[in-house]
């Protein structure tokens, strides 16, 4: 063992047998695979996106929006759809945002570290796995039979509340612990009480986190089907609700409706309805993006 | 103020023991330069201790030498570190081959949540050891002073470990592969006195057929184990210089420059 | 105290300076008492606030309990009716029929089926996008990806159908001629691709929580990139990524409208990827579209066959959370 010289070649490496350009080239090799899994994701992403267009710009127009379903395809259109999308995003929105941040405020600034939380915790968690469709099933008993309130908008919206408050609690909560510590100290230090503190120094700070978080919630509720199925939403209806208690559709179903029809004329309406579905999404997401951007700008400042 | 002057800077090895000859070494992460410009021998067979305050850019201009900036993101290192006519930042040159024969310990213990068995093998697995893998863990845990301690535990967790053995262990690890430099970044930070001795006299021994070059920022250390020792300061603009460079009892009796006399006395840093 | 005294000491008369002293205690105890009340109205302010805030964190737990009464009493006077040994092994599924069987079998056999054509697809491929992402791409390059590839996850389901139905099927006829218009494999496949980012997003983060100075410990003893990712990320995040896996398994059971719409509502005991078949989800939603009324037995049947979704999708949940606590445990 004493000072071997470095040798300038690879093959001389007596006790060794390092094999570096066979090492190297399997690496190169690898490396290429996980470029490909990766562009396998995009190139489907952007297949989807060139089939649903060109499958669906011809019937986009404002009488595809302005009008009703119906049963011959040149005249049918997505109004009552729409309407029942906006209808149930604003309901779960005015209701979901402030319990969701209140839930997200008590886990993470009030709570006590005890078995109530870690088992509220855990509970959370598996709530925001539970498939949707078990939601439509609560919704079905709970909201539409015991409370009699029918498949009704009111019912649609609660059921996807109790299905987006998991994802806007968690959001939250990751919002909320990303506000330093010194902030907090600094509202105690002007004693001022635990509630005047989150309320006055942490809520600002965390707010474009908690809004990024629920509009992506929100957008999982625009895009849901099974569960307003299972309640008994109609997936065919020409007239636009006009109480809470009233039947209503919405976007996802009325495309599942036209898709699930043999004739290729429908088909082609399914894909202009996942358009505009789709244009919703993106104003959302780039709504939570330009949050996001903000967000992190004030955190860096 | 006086300028810098290089004689400072210089210790004299004869021609055929040098181990590493860095020539205008630079390191930047992203637009920011840590080091500037430093050239100094290390001789083969001895310590070289390098010592400096916090942010003099010592653990960097280390890490440059085995060529491990090039895993991190951002990093950028300009200048030639030479070994025996190899340049190791030469285009030709692999930097997987440079790790493979200088060797690294890190300042906290960093063993893989695997065996202790595990942790030695690993350098011989990945770099297809010919000879038998039990035998060379064996030599090696001799070696790093651990193999009393460990041999009848081979097989569970390296993390059950104290800290002082982590270290031991994760020199055994490095020797194992036969490197033919040992780079240690202050190796005995993150232990306690005892610890710290054992180590200590690991090197001694490690010196008599390694060369070790070692960071540290406690000077008694420097001076009880190092042979040369290098002292490094950032200055006004926070990029890291060498400022002297001597054999290790003359950096401490009879340092040649202001800063290093004011560093070792205890005025800065 | 010491700047007081001096005045004080400059009143002659007694009465005047017990007066002072007098009129000075009474103002501090007025300020201490005020001091008090409004401190009291706080504390009772702050206590109303948290309690509210408390009921609104409990409502996870009555959603929980909503989901296991609601499921639980159908599910029980489904029982009542068919025994729990022809539902667990009885091979046929045709409570819509006059001659009724009611075996789970050809419905759980047909989510078993998708869901691991589905894993088949997001595990290998989400798990080199996460190396991809945490090891191999450039920073600011898996910055600009990640969230690309993320959007996969945010596409309706219903979208998800459309595509399996309308684009992958179609074009996987053109090689294998055979293929039904509903059929497990197409569903499966873009289930999978739907998964993708969840795979992908955990399995990254699992990776990225594997310390820096072990990633430097296997370089500093010659090991490539490949190596250090192989040898030792993986291993030190393994559970991490397992439960990243157990995750997208739920996901995959309880996926519901791209089964619906291109899988087909046959219930038929088929393990051939290339024919109709009912997935669980399917059959619920069969059900609910249809009118039917409360007690009778079809009605009962989606909650039995919910509840059993419930069921699988919640050991797996739970699963998936003590292996990411483990795993948390470790690098903390």
């Amino acid at each position: 063992m004493t000072g071997t010289q470095l040798r300038t070649t690879v093959g001389t490496d007596t006790e060794f047998q390092p094999r570096l350009p066979l090492r190297r080239k399997v690496g190169a090799v690898f490396g290429a695979l996980t470029v490909v899994a990766m562009a396998i994701g995009l190139l489907t992403l952007a297949a989807l996106i060139v089939d649903v267009v060109r499958d669906g710009w011809t019937v986009l127009s404002w009488d595809f929006i302005r009008s009703f379903p119906s049963r011959r395809p040149s005249e049918a259109g997505i109004r009552s759809a729409l309407i029942g999308t906006v209808y149930i995003m604003v309901l779960v929105a005015i209701i979901a945002f402030p319990l969701g941040v209140s839930a997200a405020v008590y886990l993470e600034e009030f709570a006590p570290k005890n078995r109530l939380t870690s088992f509220i915790e855990l509970n959370i968690s598996n709530l925001a796995a539970v498939p949707s469709i078990v939601y439509g099933l609560l919704g079905l008993g709970i909201f539409v039979r015991a409370l009699t309130l029918g498949p009704s908008l009111i019912a649609g919206a609660l059921t996807l509340i109790l299905l987006i408050l998991p994802i806007i609690i968690i959001a939250g909560r990751e919002a909320l612990r990303a506000v330093p510590p010194s902030i907090r100290e600094a509202g105690y230090a002007l004693g001022a009480s635990r509630w005047q503190t989150v309320r006055m120094f942490v809520l600002p700070v965390a707010m474009p986190g908690i809004l990024t978080g629920t509009i992506l919630a929100l957008s999982r509720a625009i895009g849901e089907t099974a569960p307003l199925i299972t309640i008994g939403a109609l997936t065919y209806i020409a007239f636009t609700p006009k109480s809470l208690l009233d039947p209503f559709t919405v976007l996802p179903i009325q495309i599942y409706n036209w898709v699930s029809r043999p004739q290729p004329a429908f088909h082609q309406l399914a894909a202009g309805g996942i358009i505009i579905l789709l244009a919703m999404l993106l104003t959302f997401n780039g709504l939570a993006i330009v949050l996001r951007a903000r967000l992190q700008r004030q955190i860096r400042d | 103020m006086t300028a810098p002057t290089t004689e400072h800077r210089h210790i004299v090895v004869p021609p055929g023991s040098v181990a590493l000859r860095i020539e205008n070494l630079s390191v930047w992460y992203a637009a920011y330069q840590a080091i500037r410009d430093i050239s100094m021998v290390i001789p083969e067979r001895s310590i070289t201790a390098i010592i400096g305050p916090s942010g003099c850019g010592k653990s960097t201009l280390l890490r440059a030498l085995n060529r491990l900036h090039d895993t991190t993101p951002g990093a950028r290192v300009e200048g030639h570190v030479w070994r025996n006519g190899v340049d190791l930042y030469a285009p030709t040159t692999d930097p997987v081959w440079v790790r493979r024969h200088i060797g690294m310990i890190f300042q906290r213990p960093n063993p893989f949540p695997k065996s202790i068995f595990e942790n030695v093998a690993f350098g011989l697995r990945v770099n297809g050891y010919r000879g038998t893998v039990v035998e060379r863990v064996e030599q090696a845990l001799r070696a790093a002073a651990l193999w009393d301690e460990v041999k009848d535990k081979l097989h569970t967790s390296a993390l059950a470990l104290s800290g002082g053995q982590q270290q031991r262990l994760c020199i055994a690890r490095a020797l194992a592969v036969k490197p033919e430099i040992l780079l240690m970044d202050e190796p005995c930070s993150a232990l306690d006195p005892v610890a710290t001795m054992r180590i200590e006299d690991l090197m001694r021994e490690l010196a008599k057929s390694y060369t070790i070059v070692i960071v540290t920022h406690n000077m008694q250390q420097a001076s009880r184990v190092s042979d040369y020792t290098a002292f490094m300061l950032a200055g006004e603009d926070r990029i890291g210089e060498l400022i002297e460079y001597a054999p290790t009892r003359e950096i401490f009796l009879r340092p040649r420059d202001r800063r290093t006399e004011d560093y070792i006395t205890g005025r800065i840093g | 105290m010491a700047m007081d005294s001096a005045p004080e000491a400059a009143y002659t008369s007694t009465t005047a300076h017990l007066a002072a002293v007098a009129e000075r205690q009474e103002r501090i105890r007025r300020t201490l008492e005020g001091g008090l009340a409004q401190d009291r109205r706080r504390r009772v302010r702050e206590g109303v606030i948290t309690s509210s805030l408390f009921l609104a964190a409990a409502i996870s737990v009555l959603t929980t309990a909503g989901i296991i009464y609601t499921l639980g009493i159908e599910t029980f006077h489904f029982f009542q009716r068919v025994s729990i040994v022809d539902f667990l092994t009885d091979t046929q599924w045709t409570p819509l029929f006059t001659e009724k069987h009611f075996g789970i079998a050809p419905l759980a056999v047909a989510t078993l089926l998708v869901s691991s054509i589905a894993m088949l697809v997001s595990l290998p491929l989400g798990l080199l996008a996460a190396i991809g992402l945490a090891e191999y791409l450039p920073l600011r390059l898996a910055r600009v990806i990640k969230p690309i590839l993320e959007i996969l996850a945010g596409v309706p389901t219903v979208v998800y159908g459309y595509f399996a139905l309308l684009f992958v099927t179609p074009l996987l006829q053109r090689f294998i001629p055979n293929l039904q218009v509903f059929n497990a494999l197409s569903a499966g496949l873009v289930m999978g691709i739907m998964i993708l980012p969840l795979v992908a997003s955990l399995s990254q983060d699992a990776m990225l929580a594997v310390p820096q100075s072990l990633r430097e410990a296997a370089y500093a003893l010659g090991a490539t990139k490949l190596e250090v990712v192989w040898r030792v990320i993986l291993p030190a995040s393994l559970s991490g990524i397992v439960a990243s896996f157990i995750l997208a398994v739920s996901r995959a059971v309880g996926e519901t409208m791209i089964v619906v719409i291109a899988m087909g509502n046959t219930p038929r005991l088929s393990f051939n990827p290339l024919e109709q078949m009912q997935a669980m989800t399917a059959y619920i939603v069969q059900v609910s579209l249809g009118d039917t009324p409360h007690g009778t037995l079809e009605y009962q049947t989606i909650f039995a066959v919910g509840a059993t979704l419930f069921l699988i999708t919640m050991v797996l949940n739970l699963l998936s959370f003590r292996l990411l606590r483990r795993f948390r445990e470790i690098y903390q």
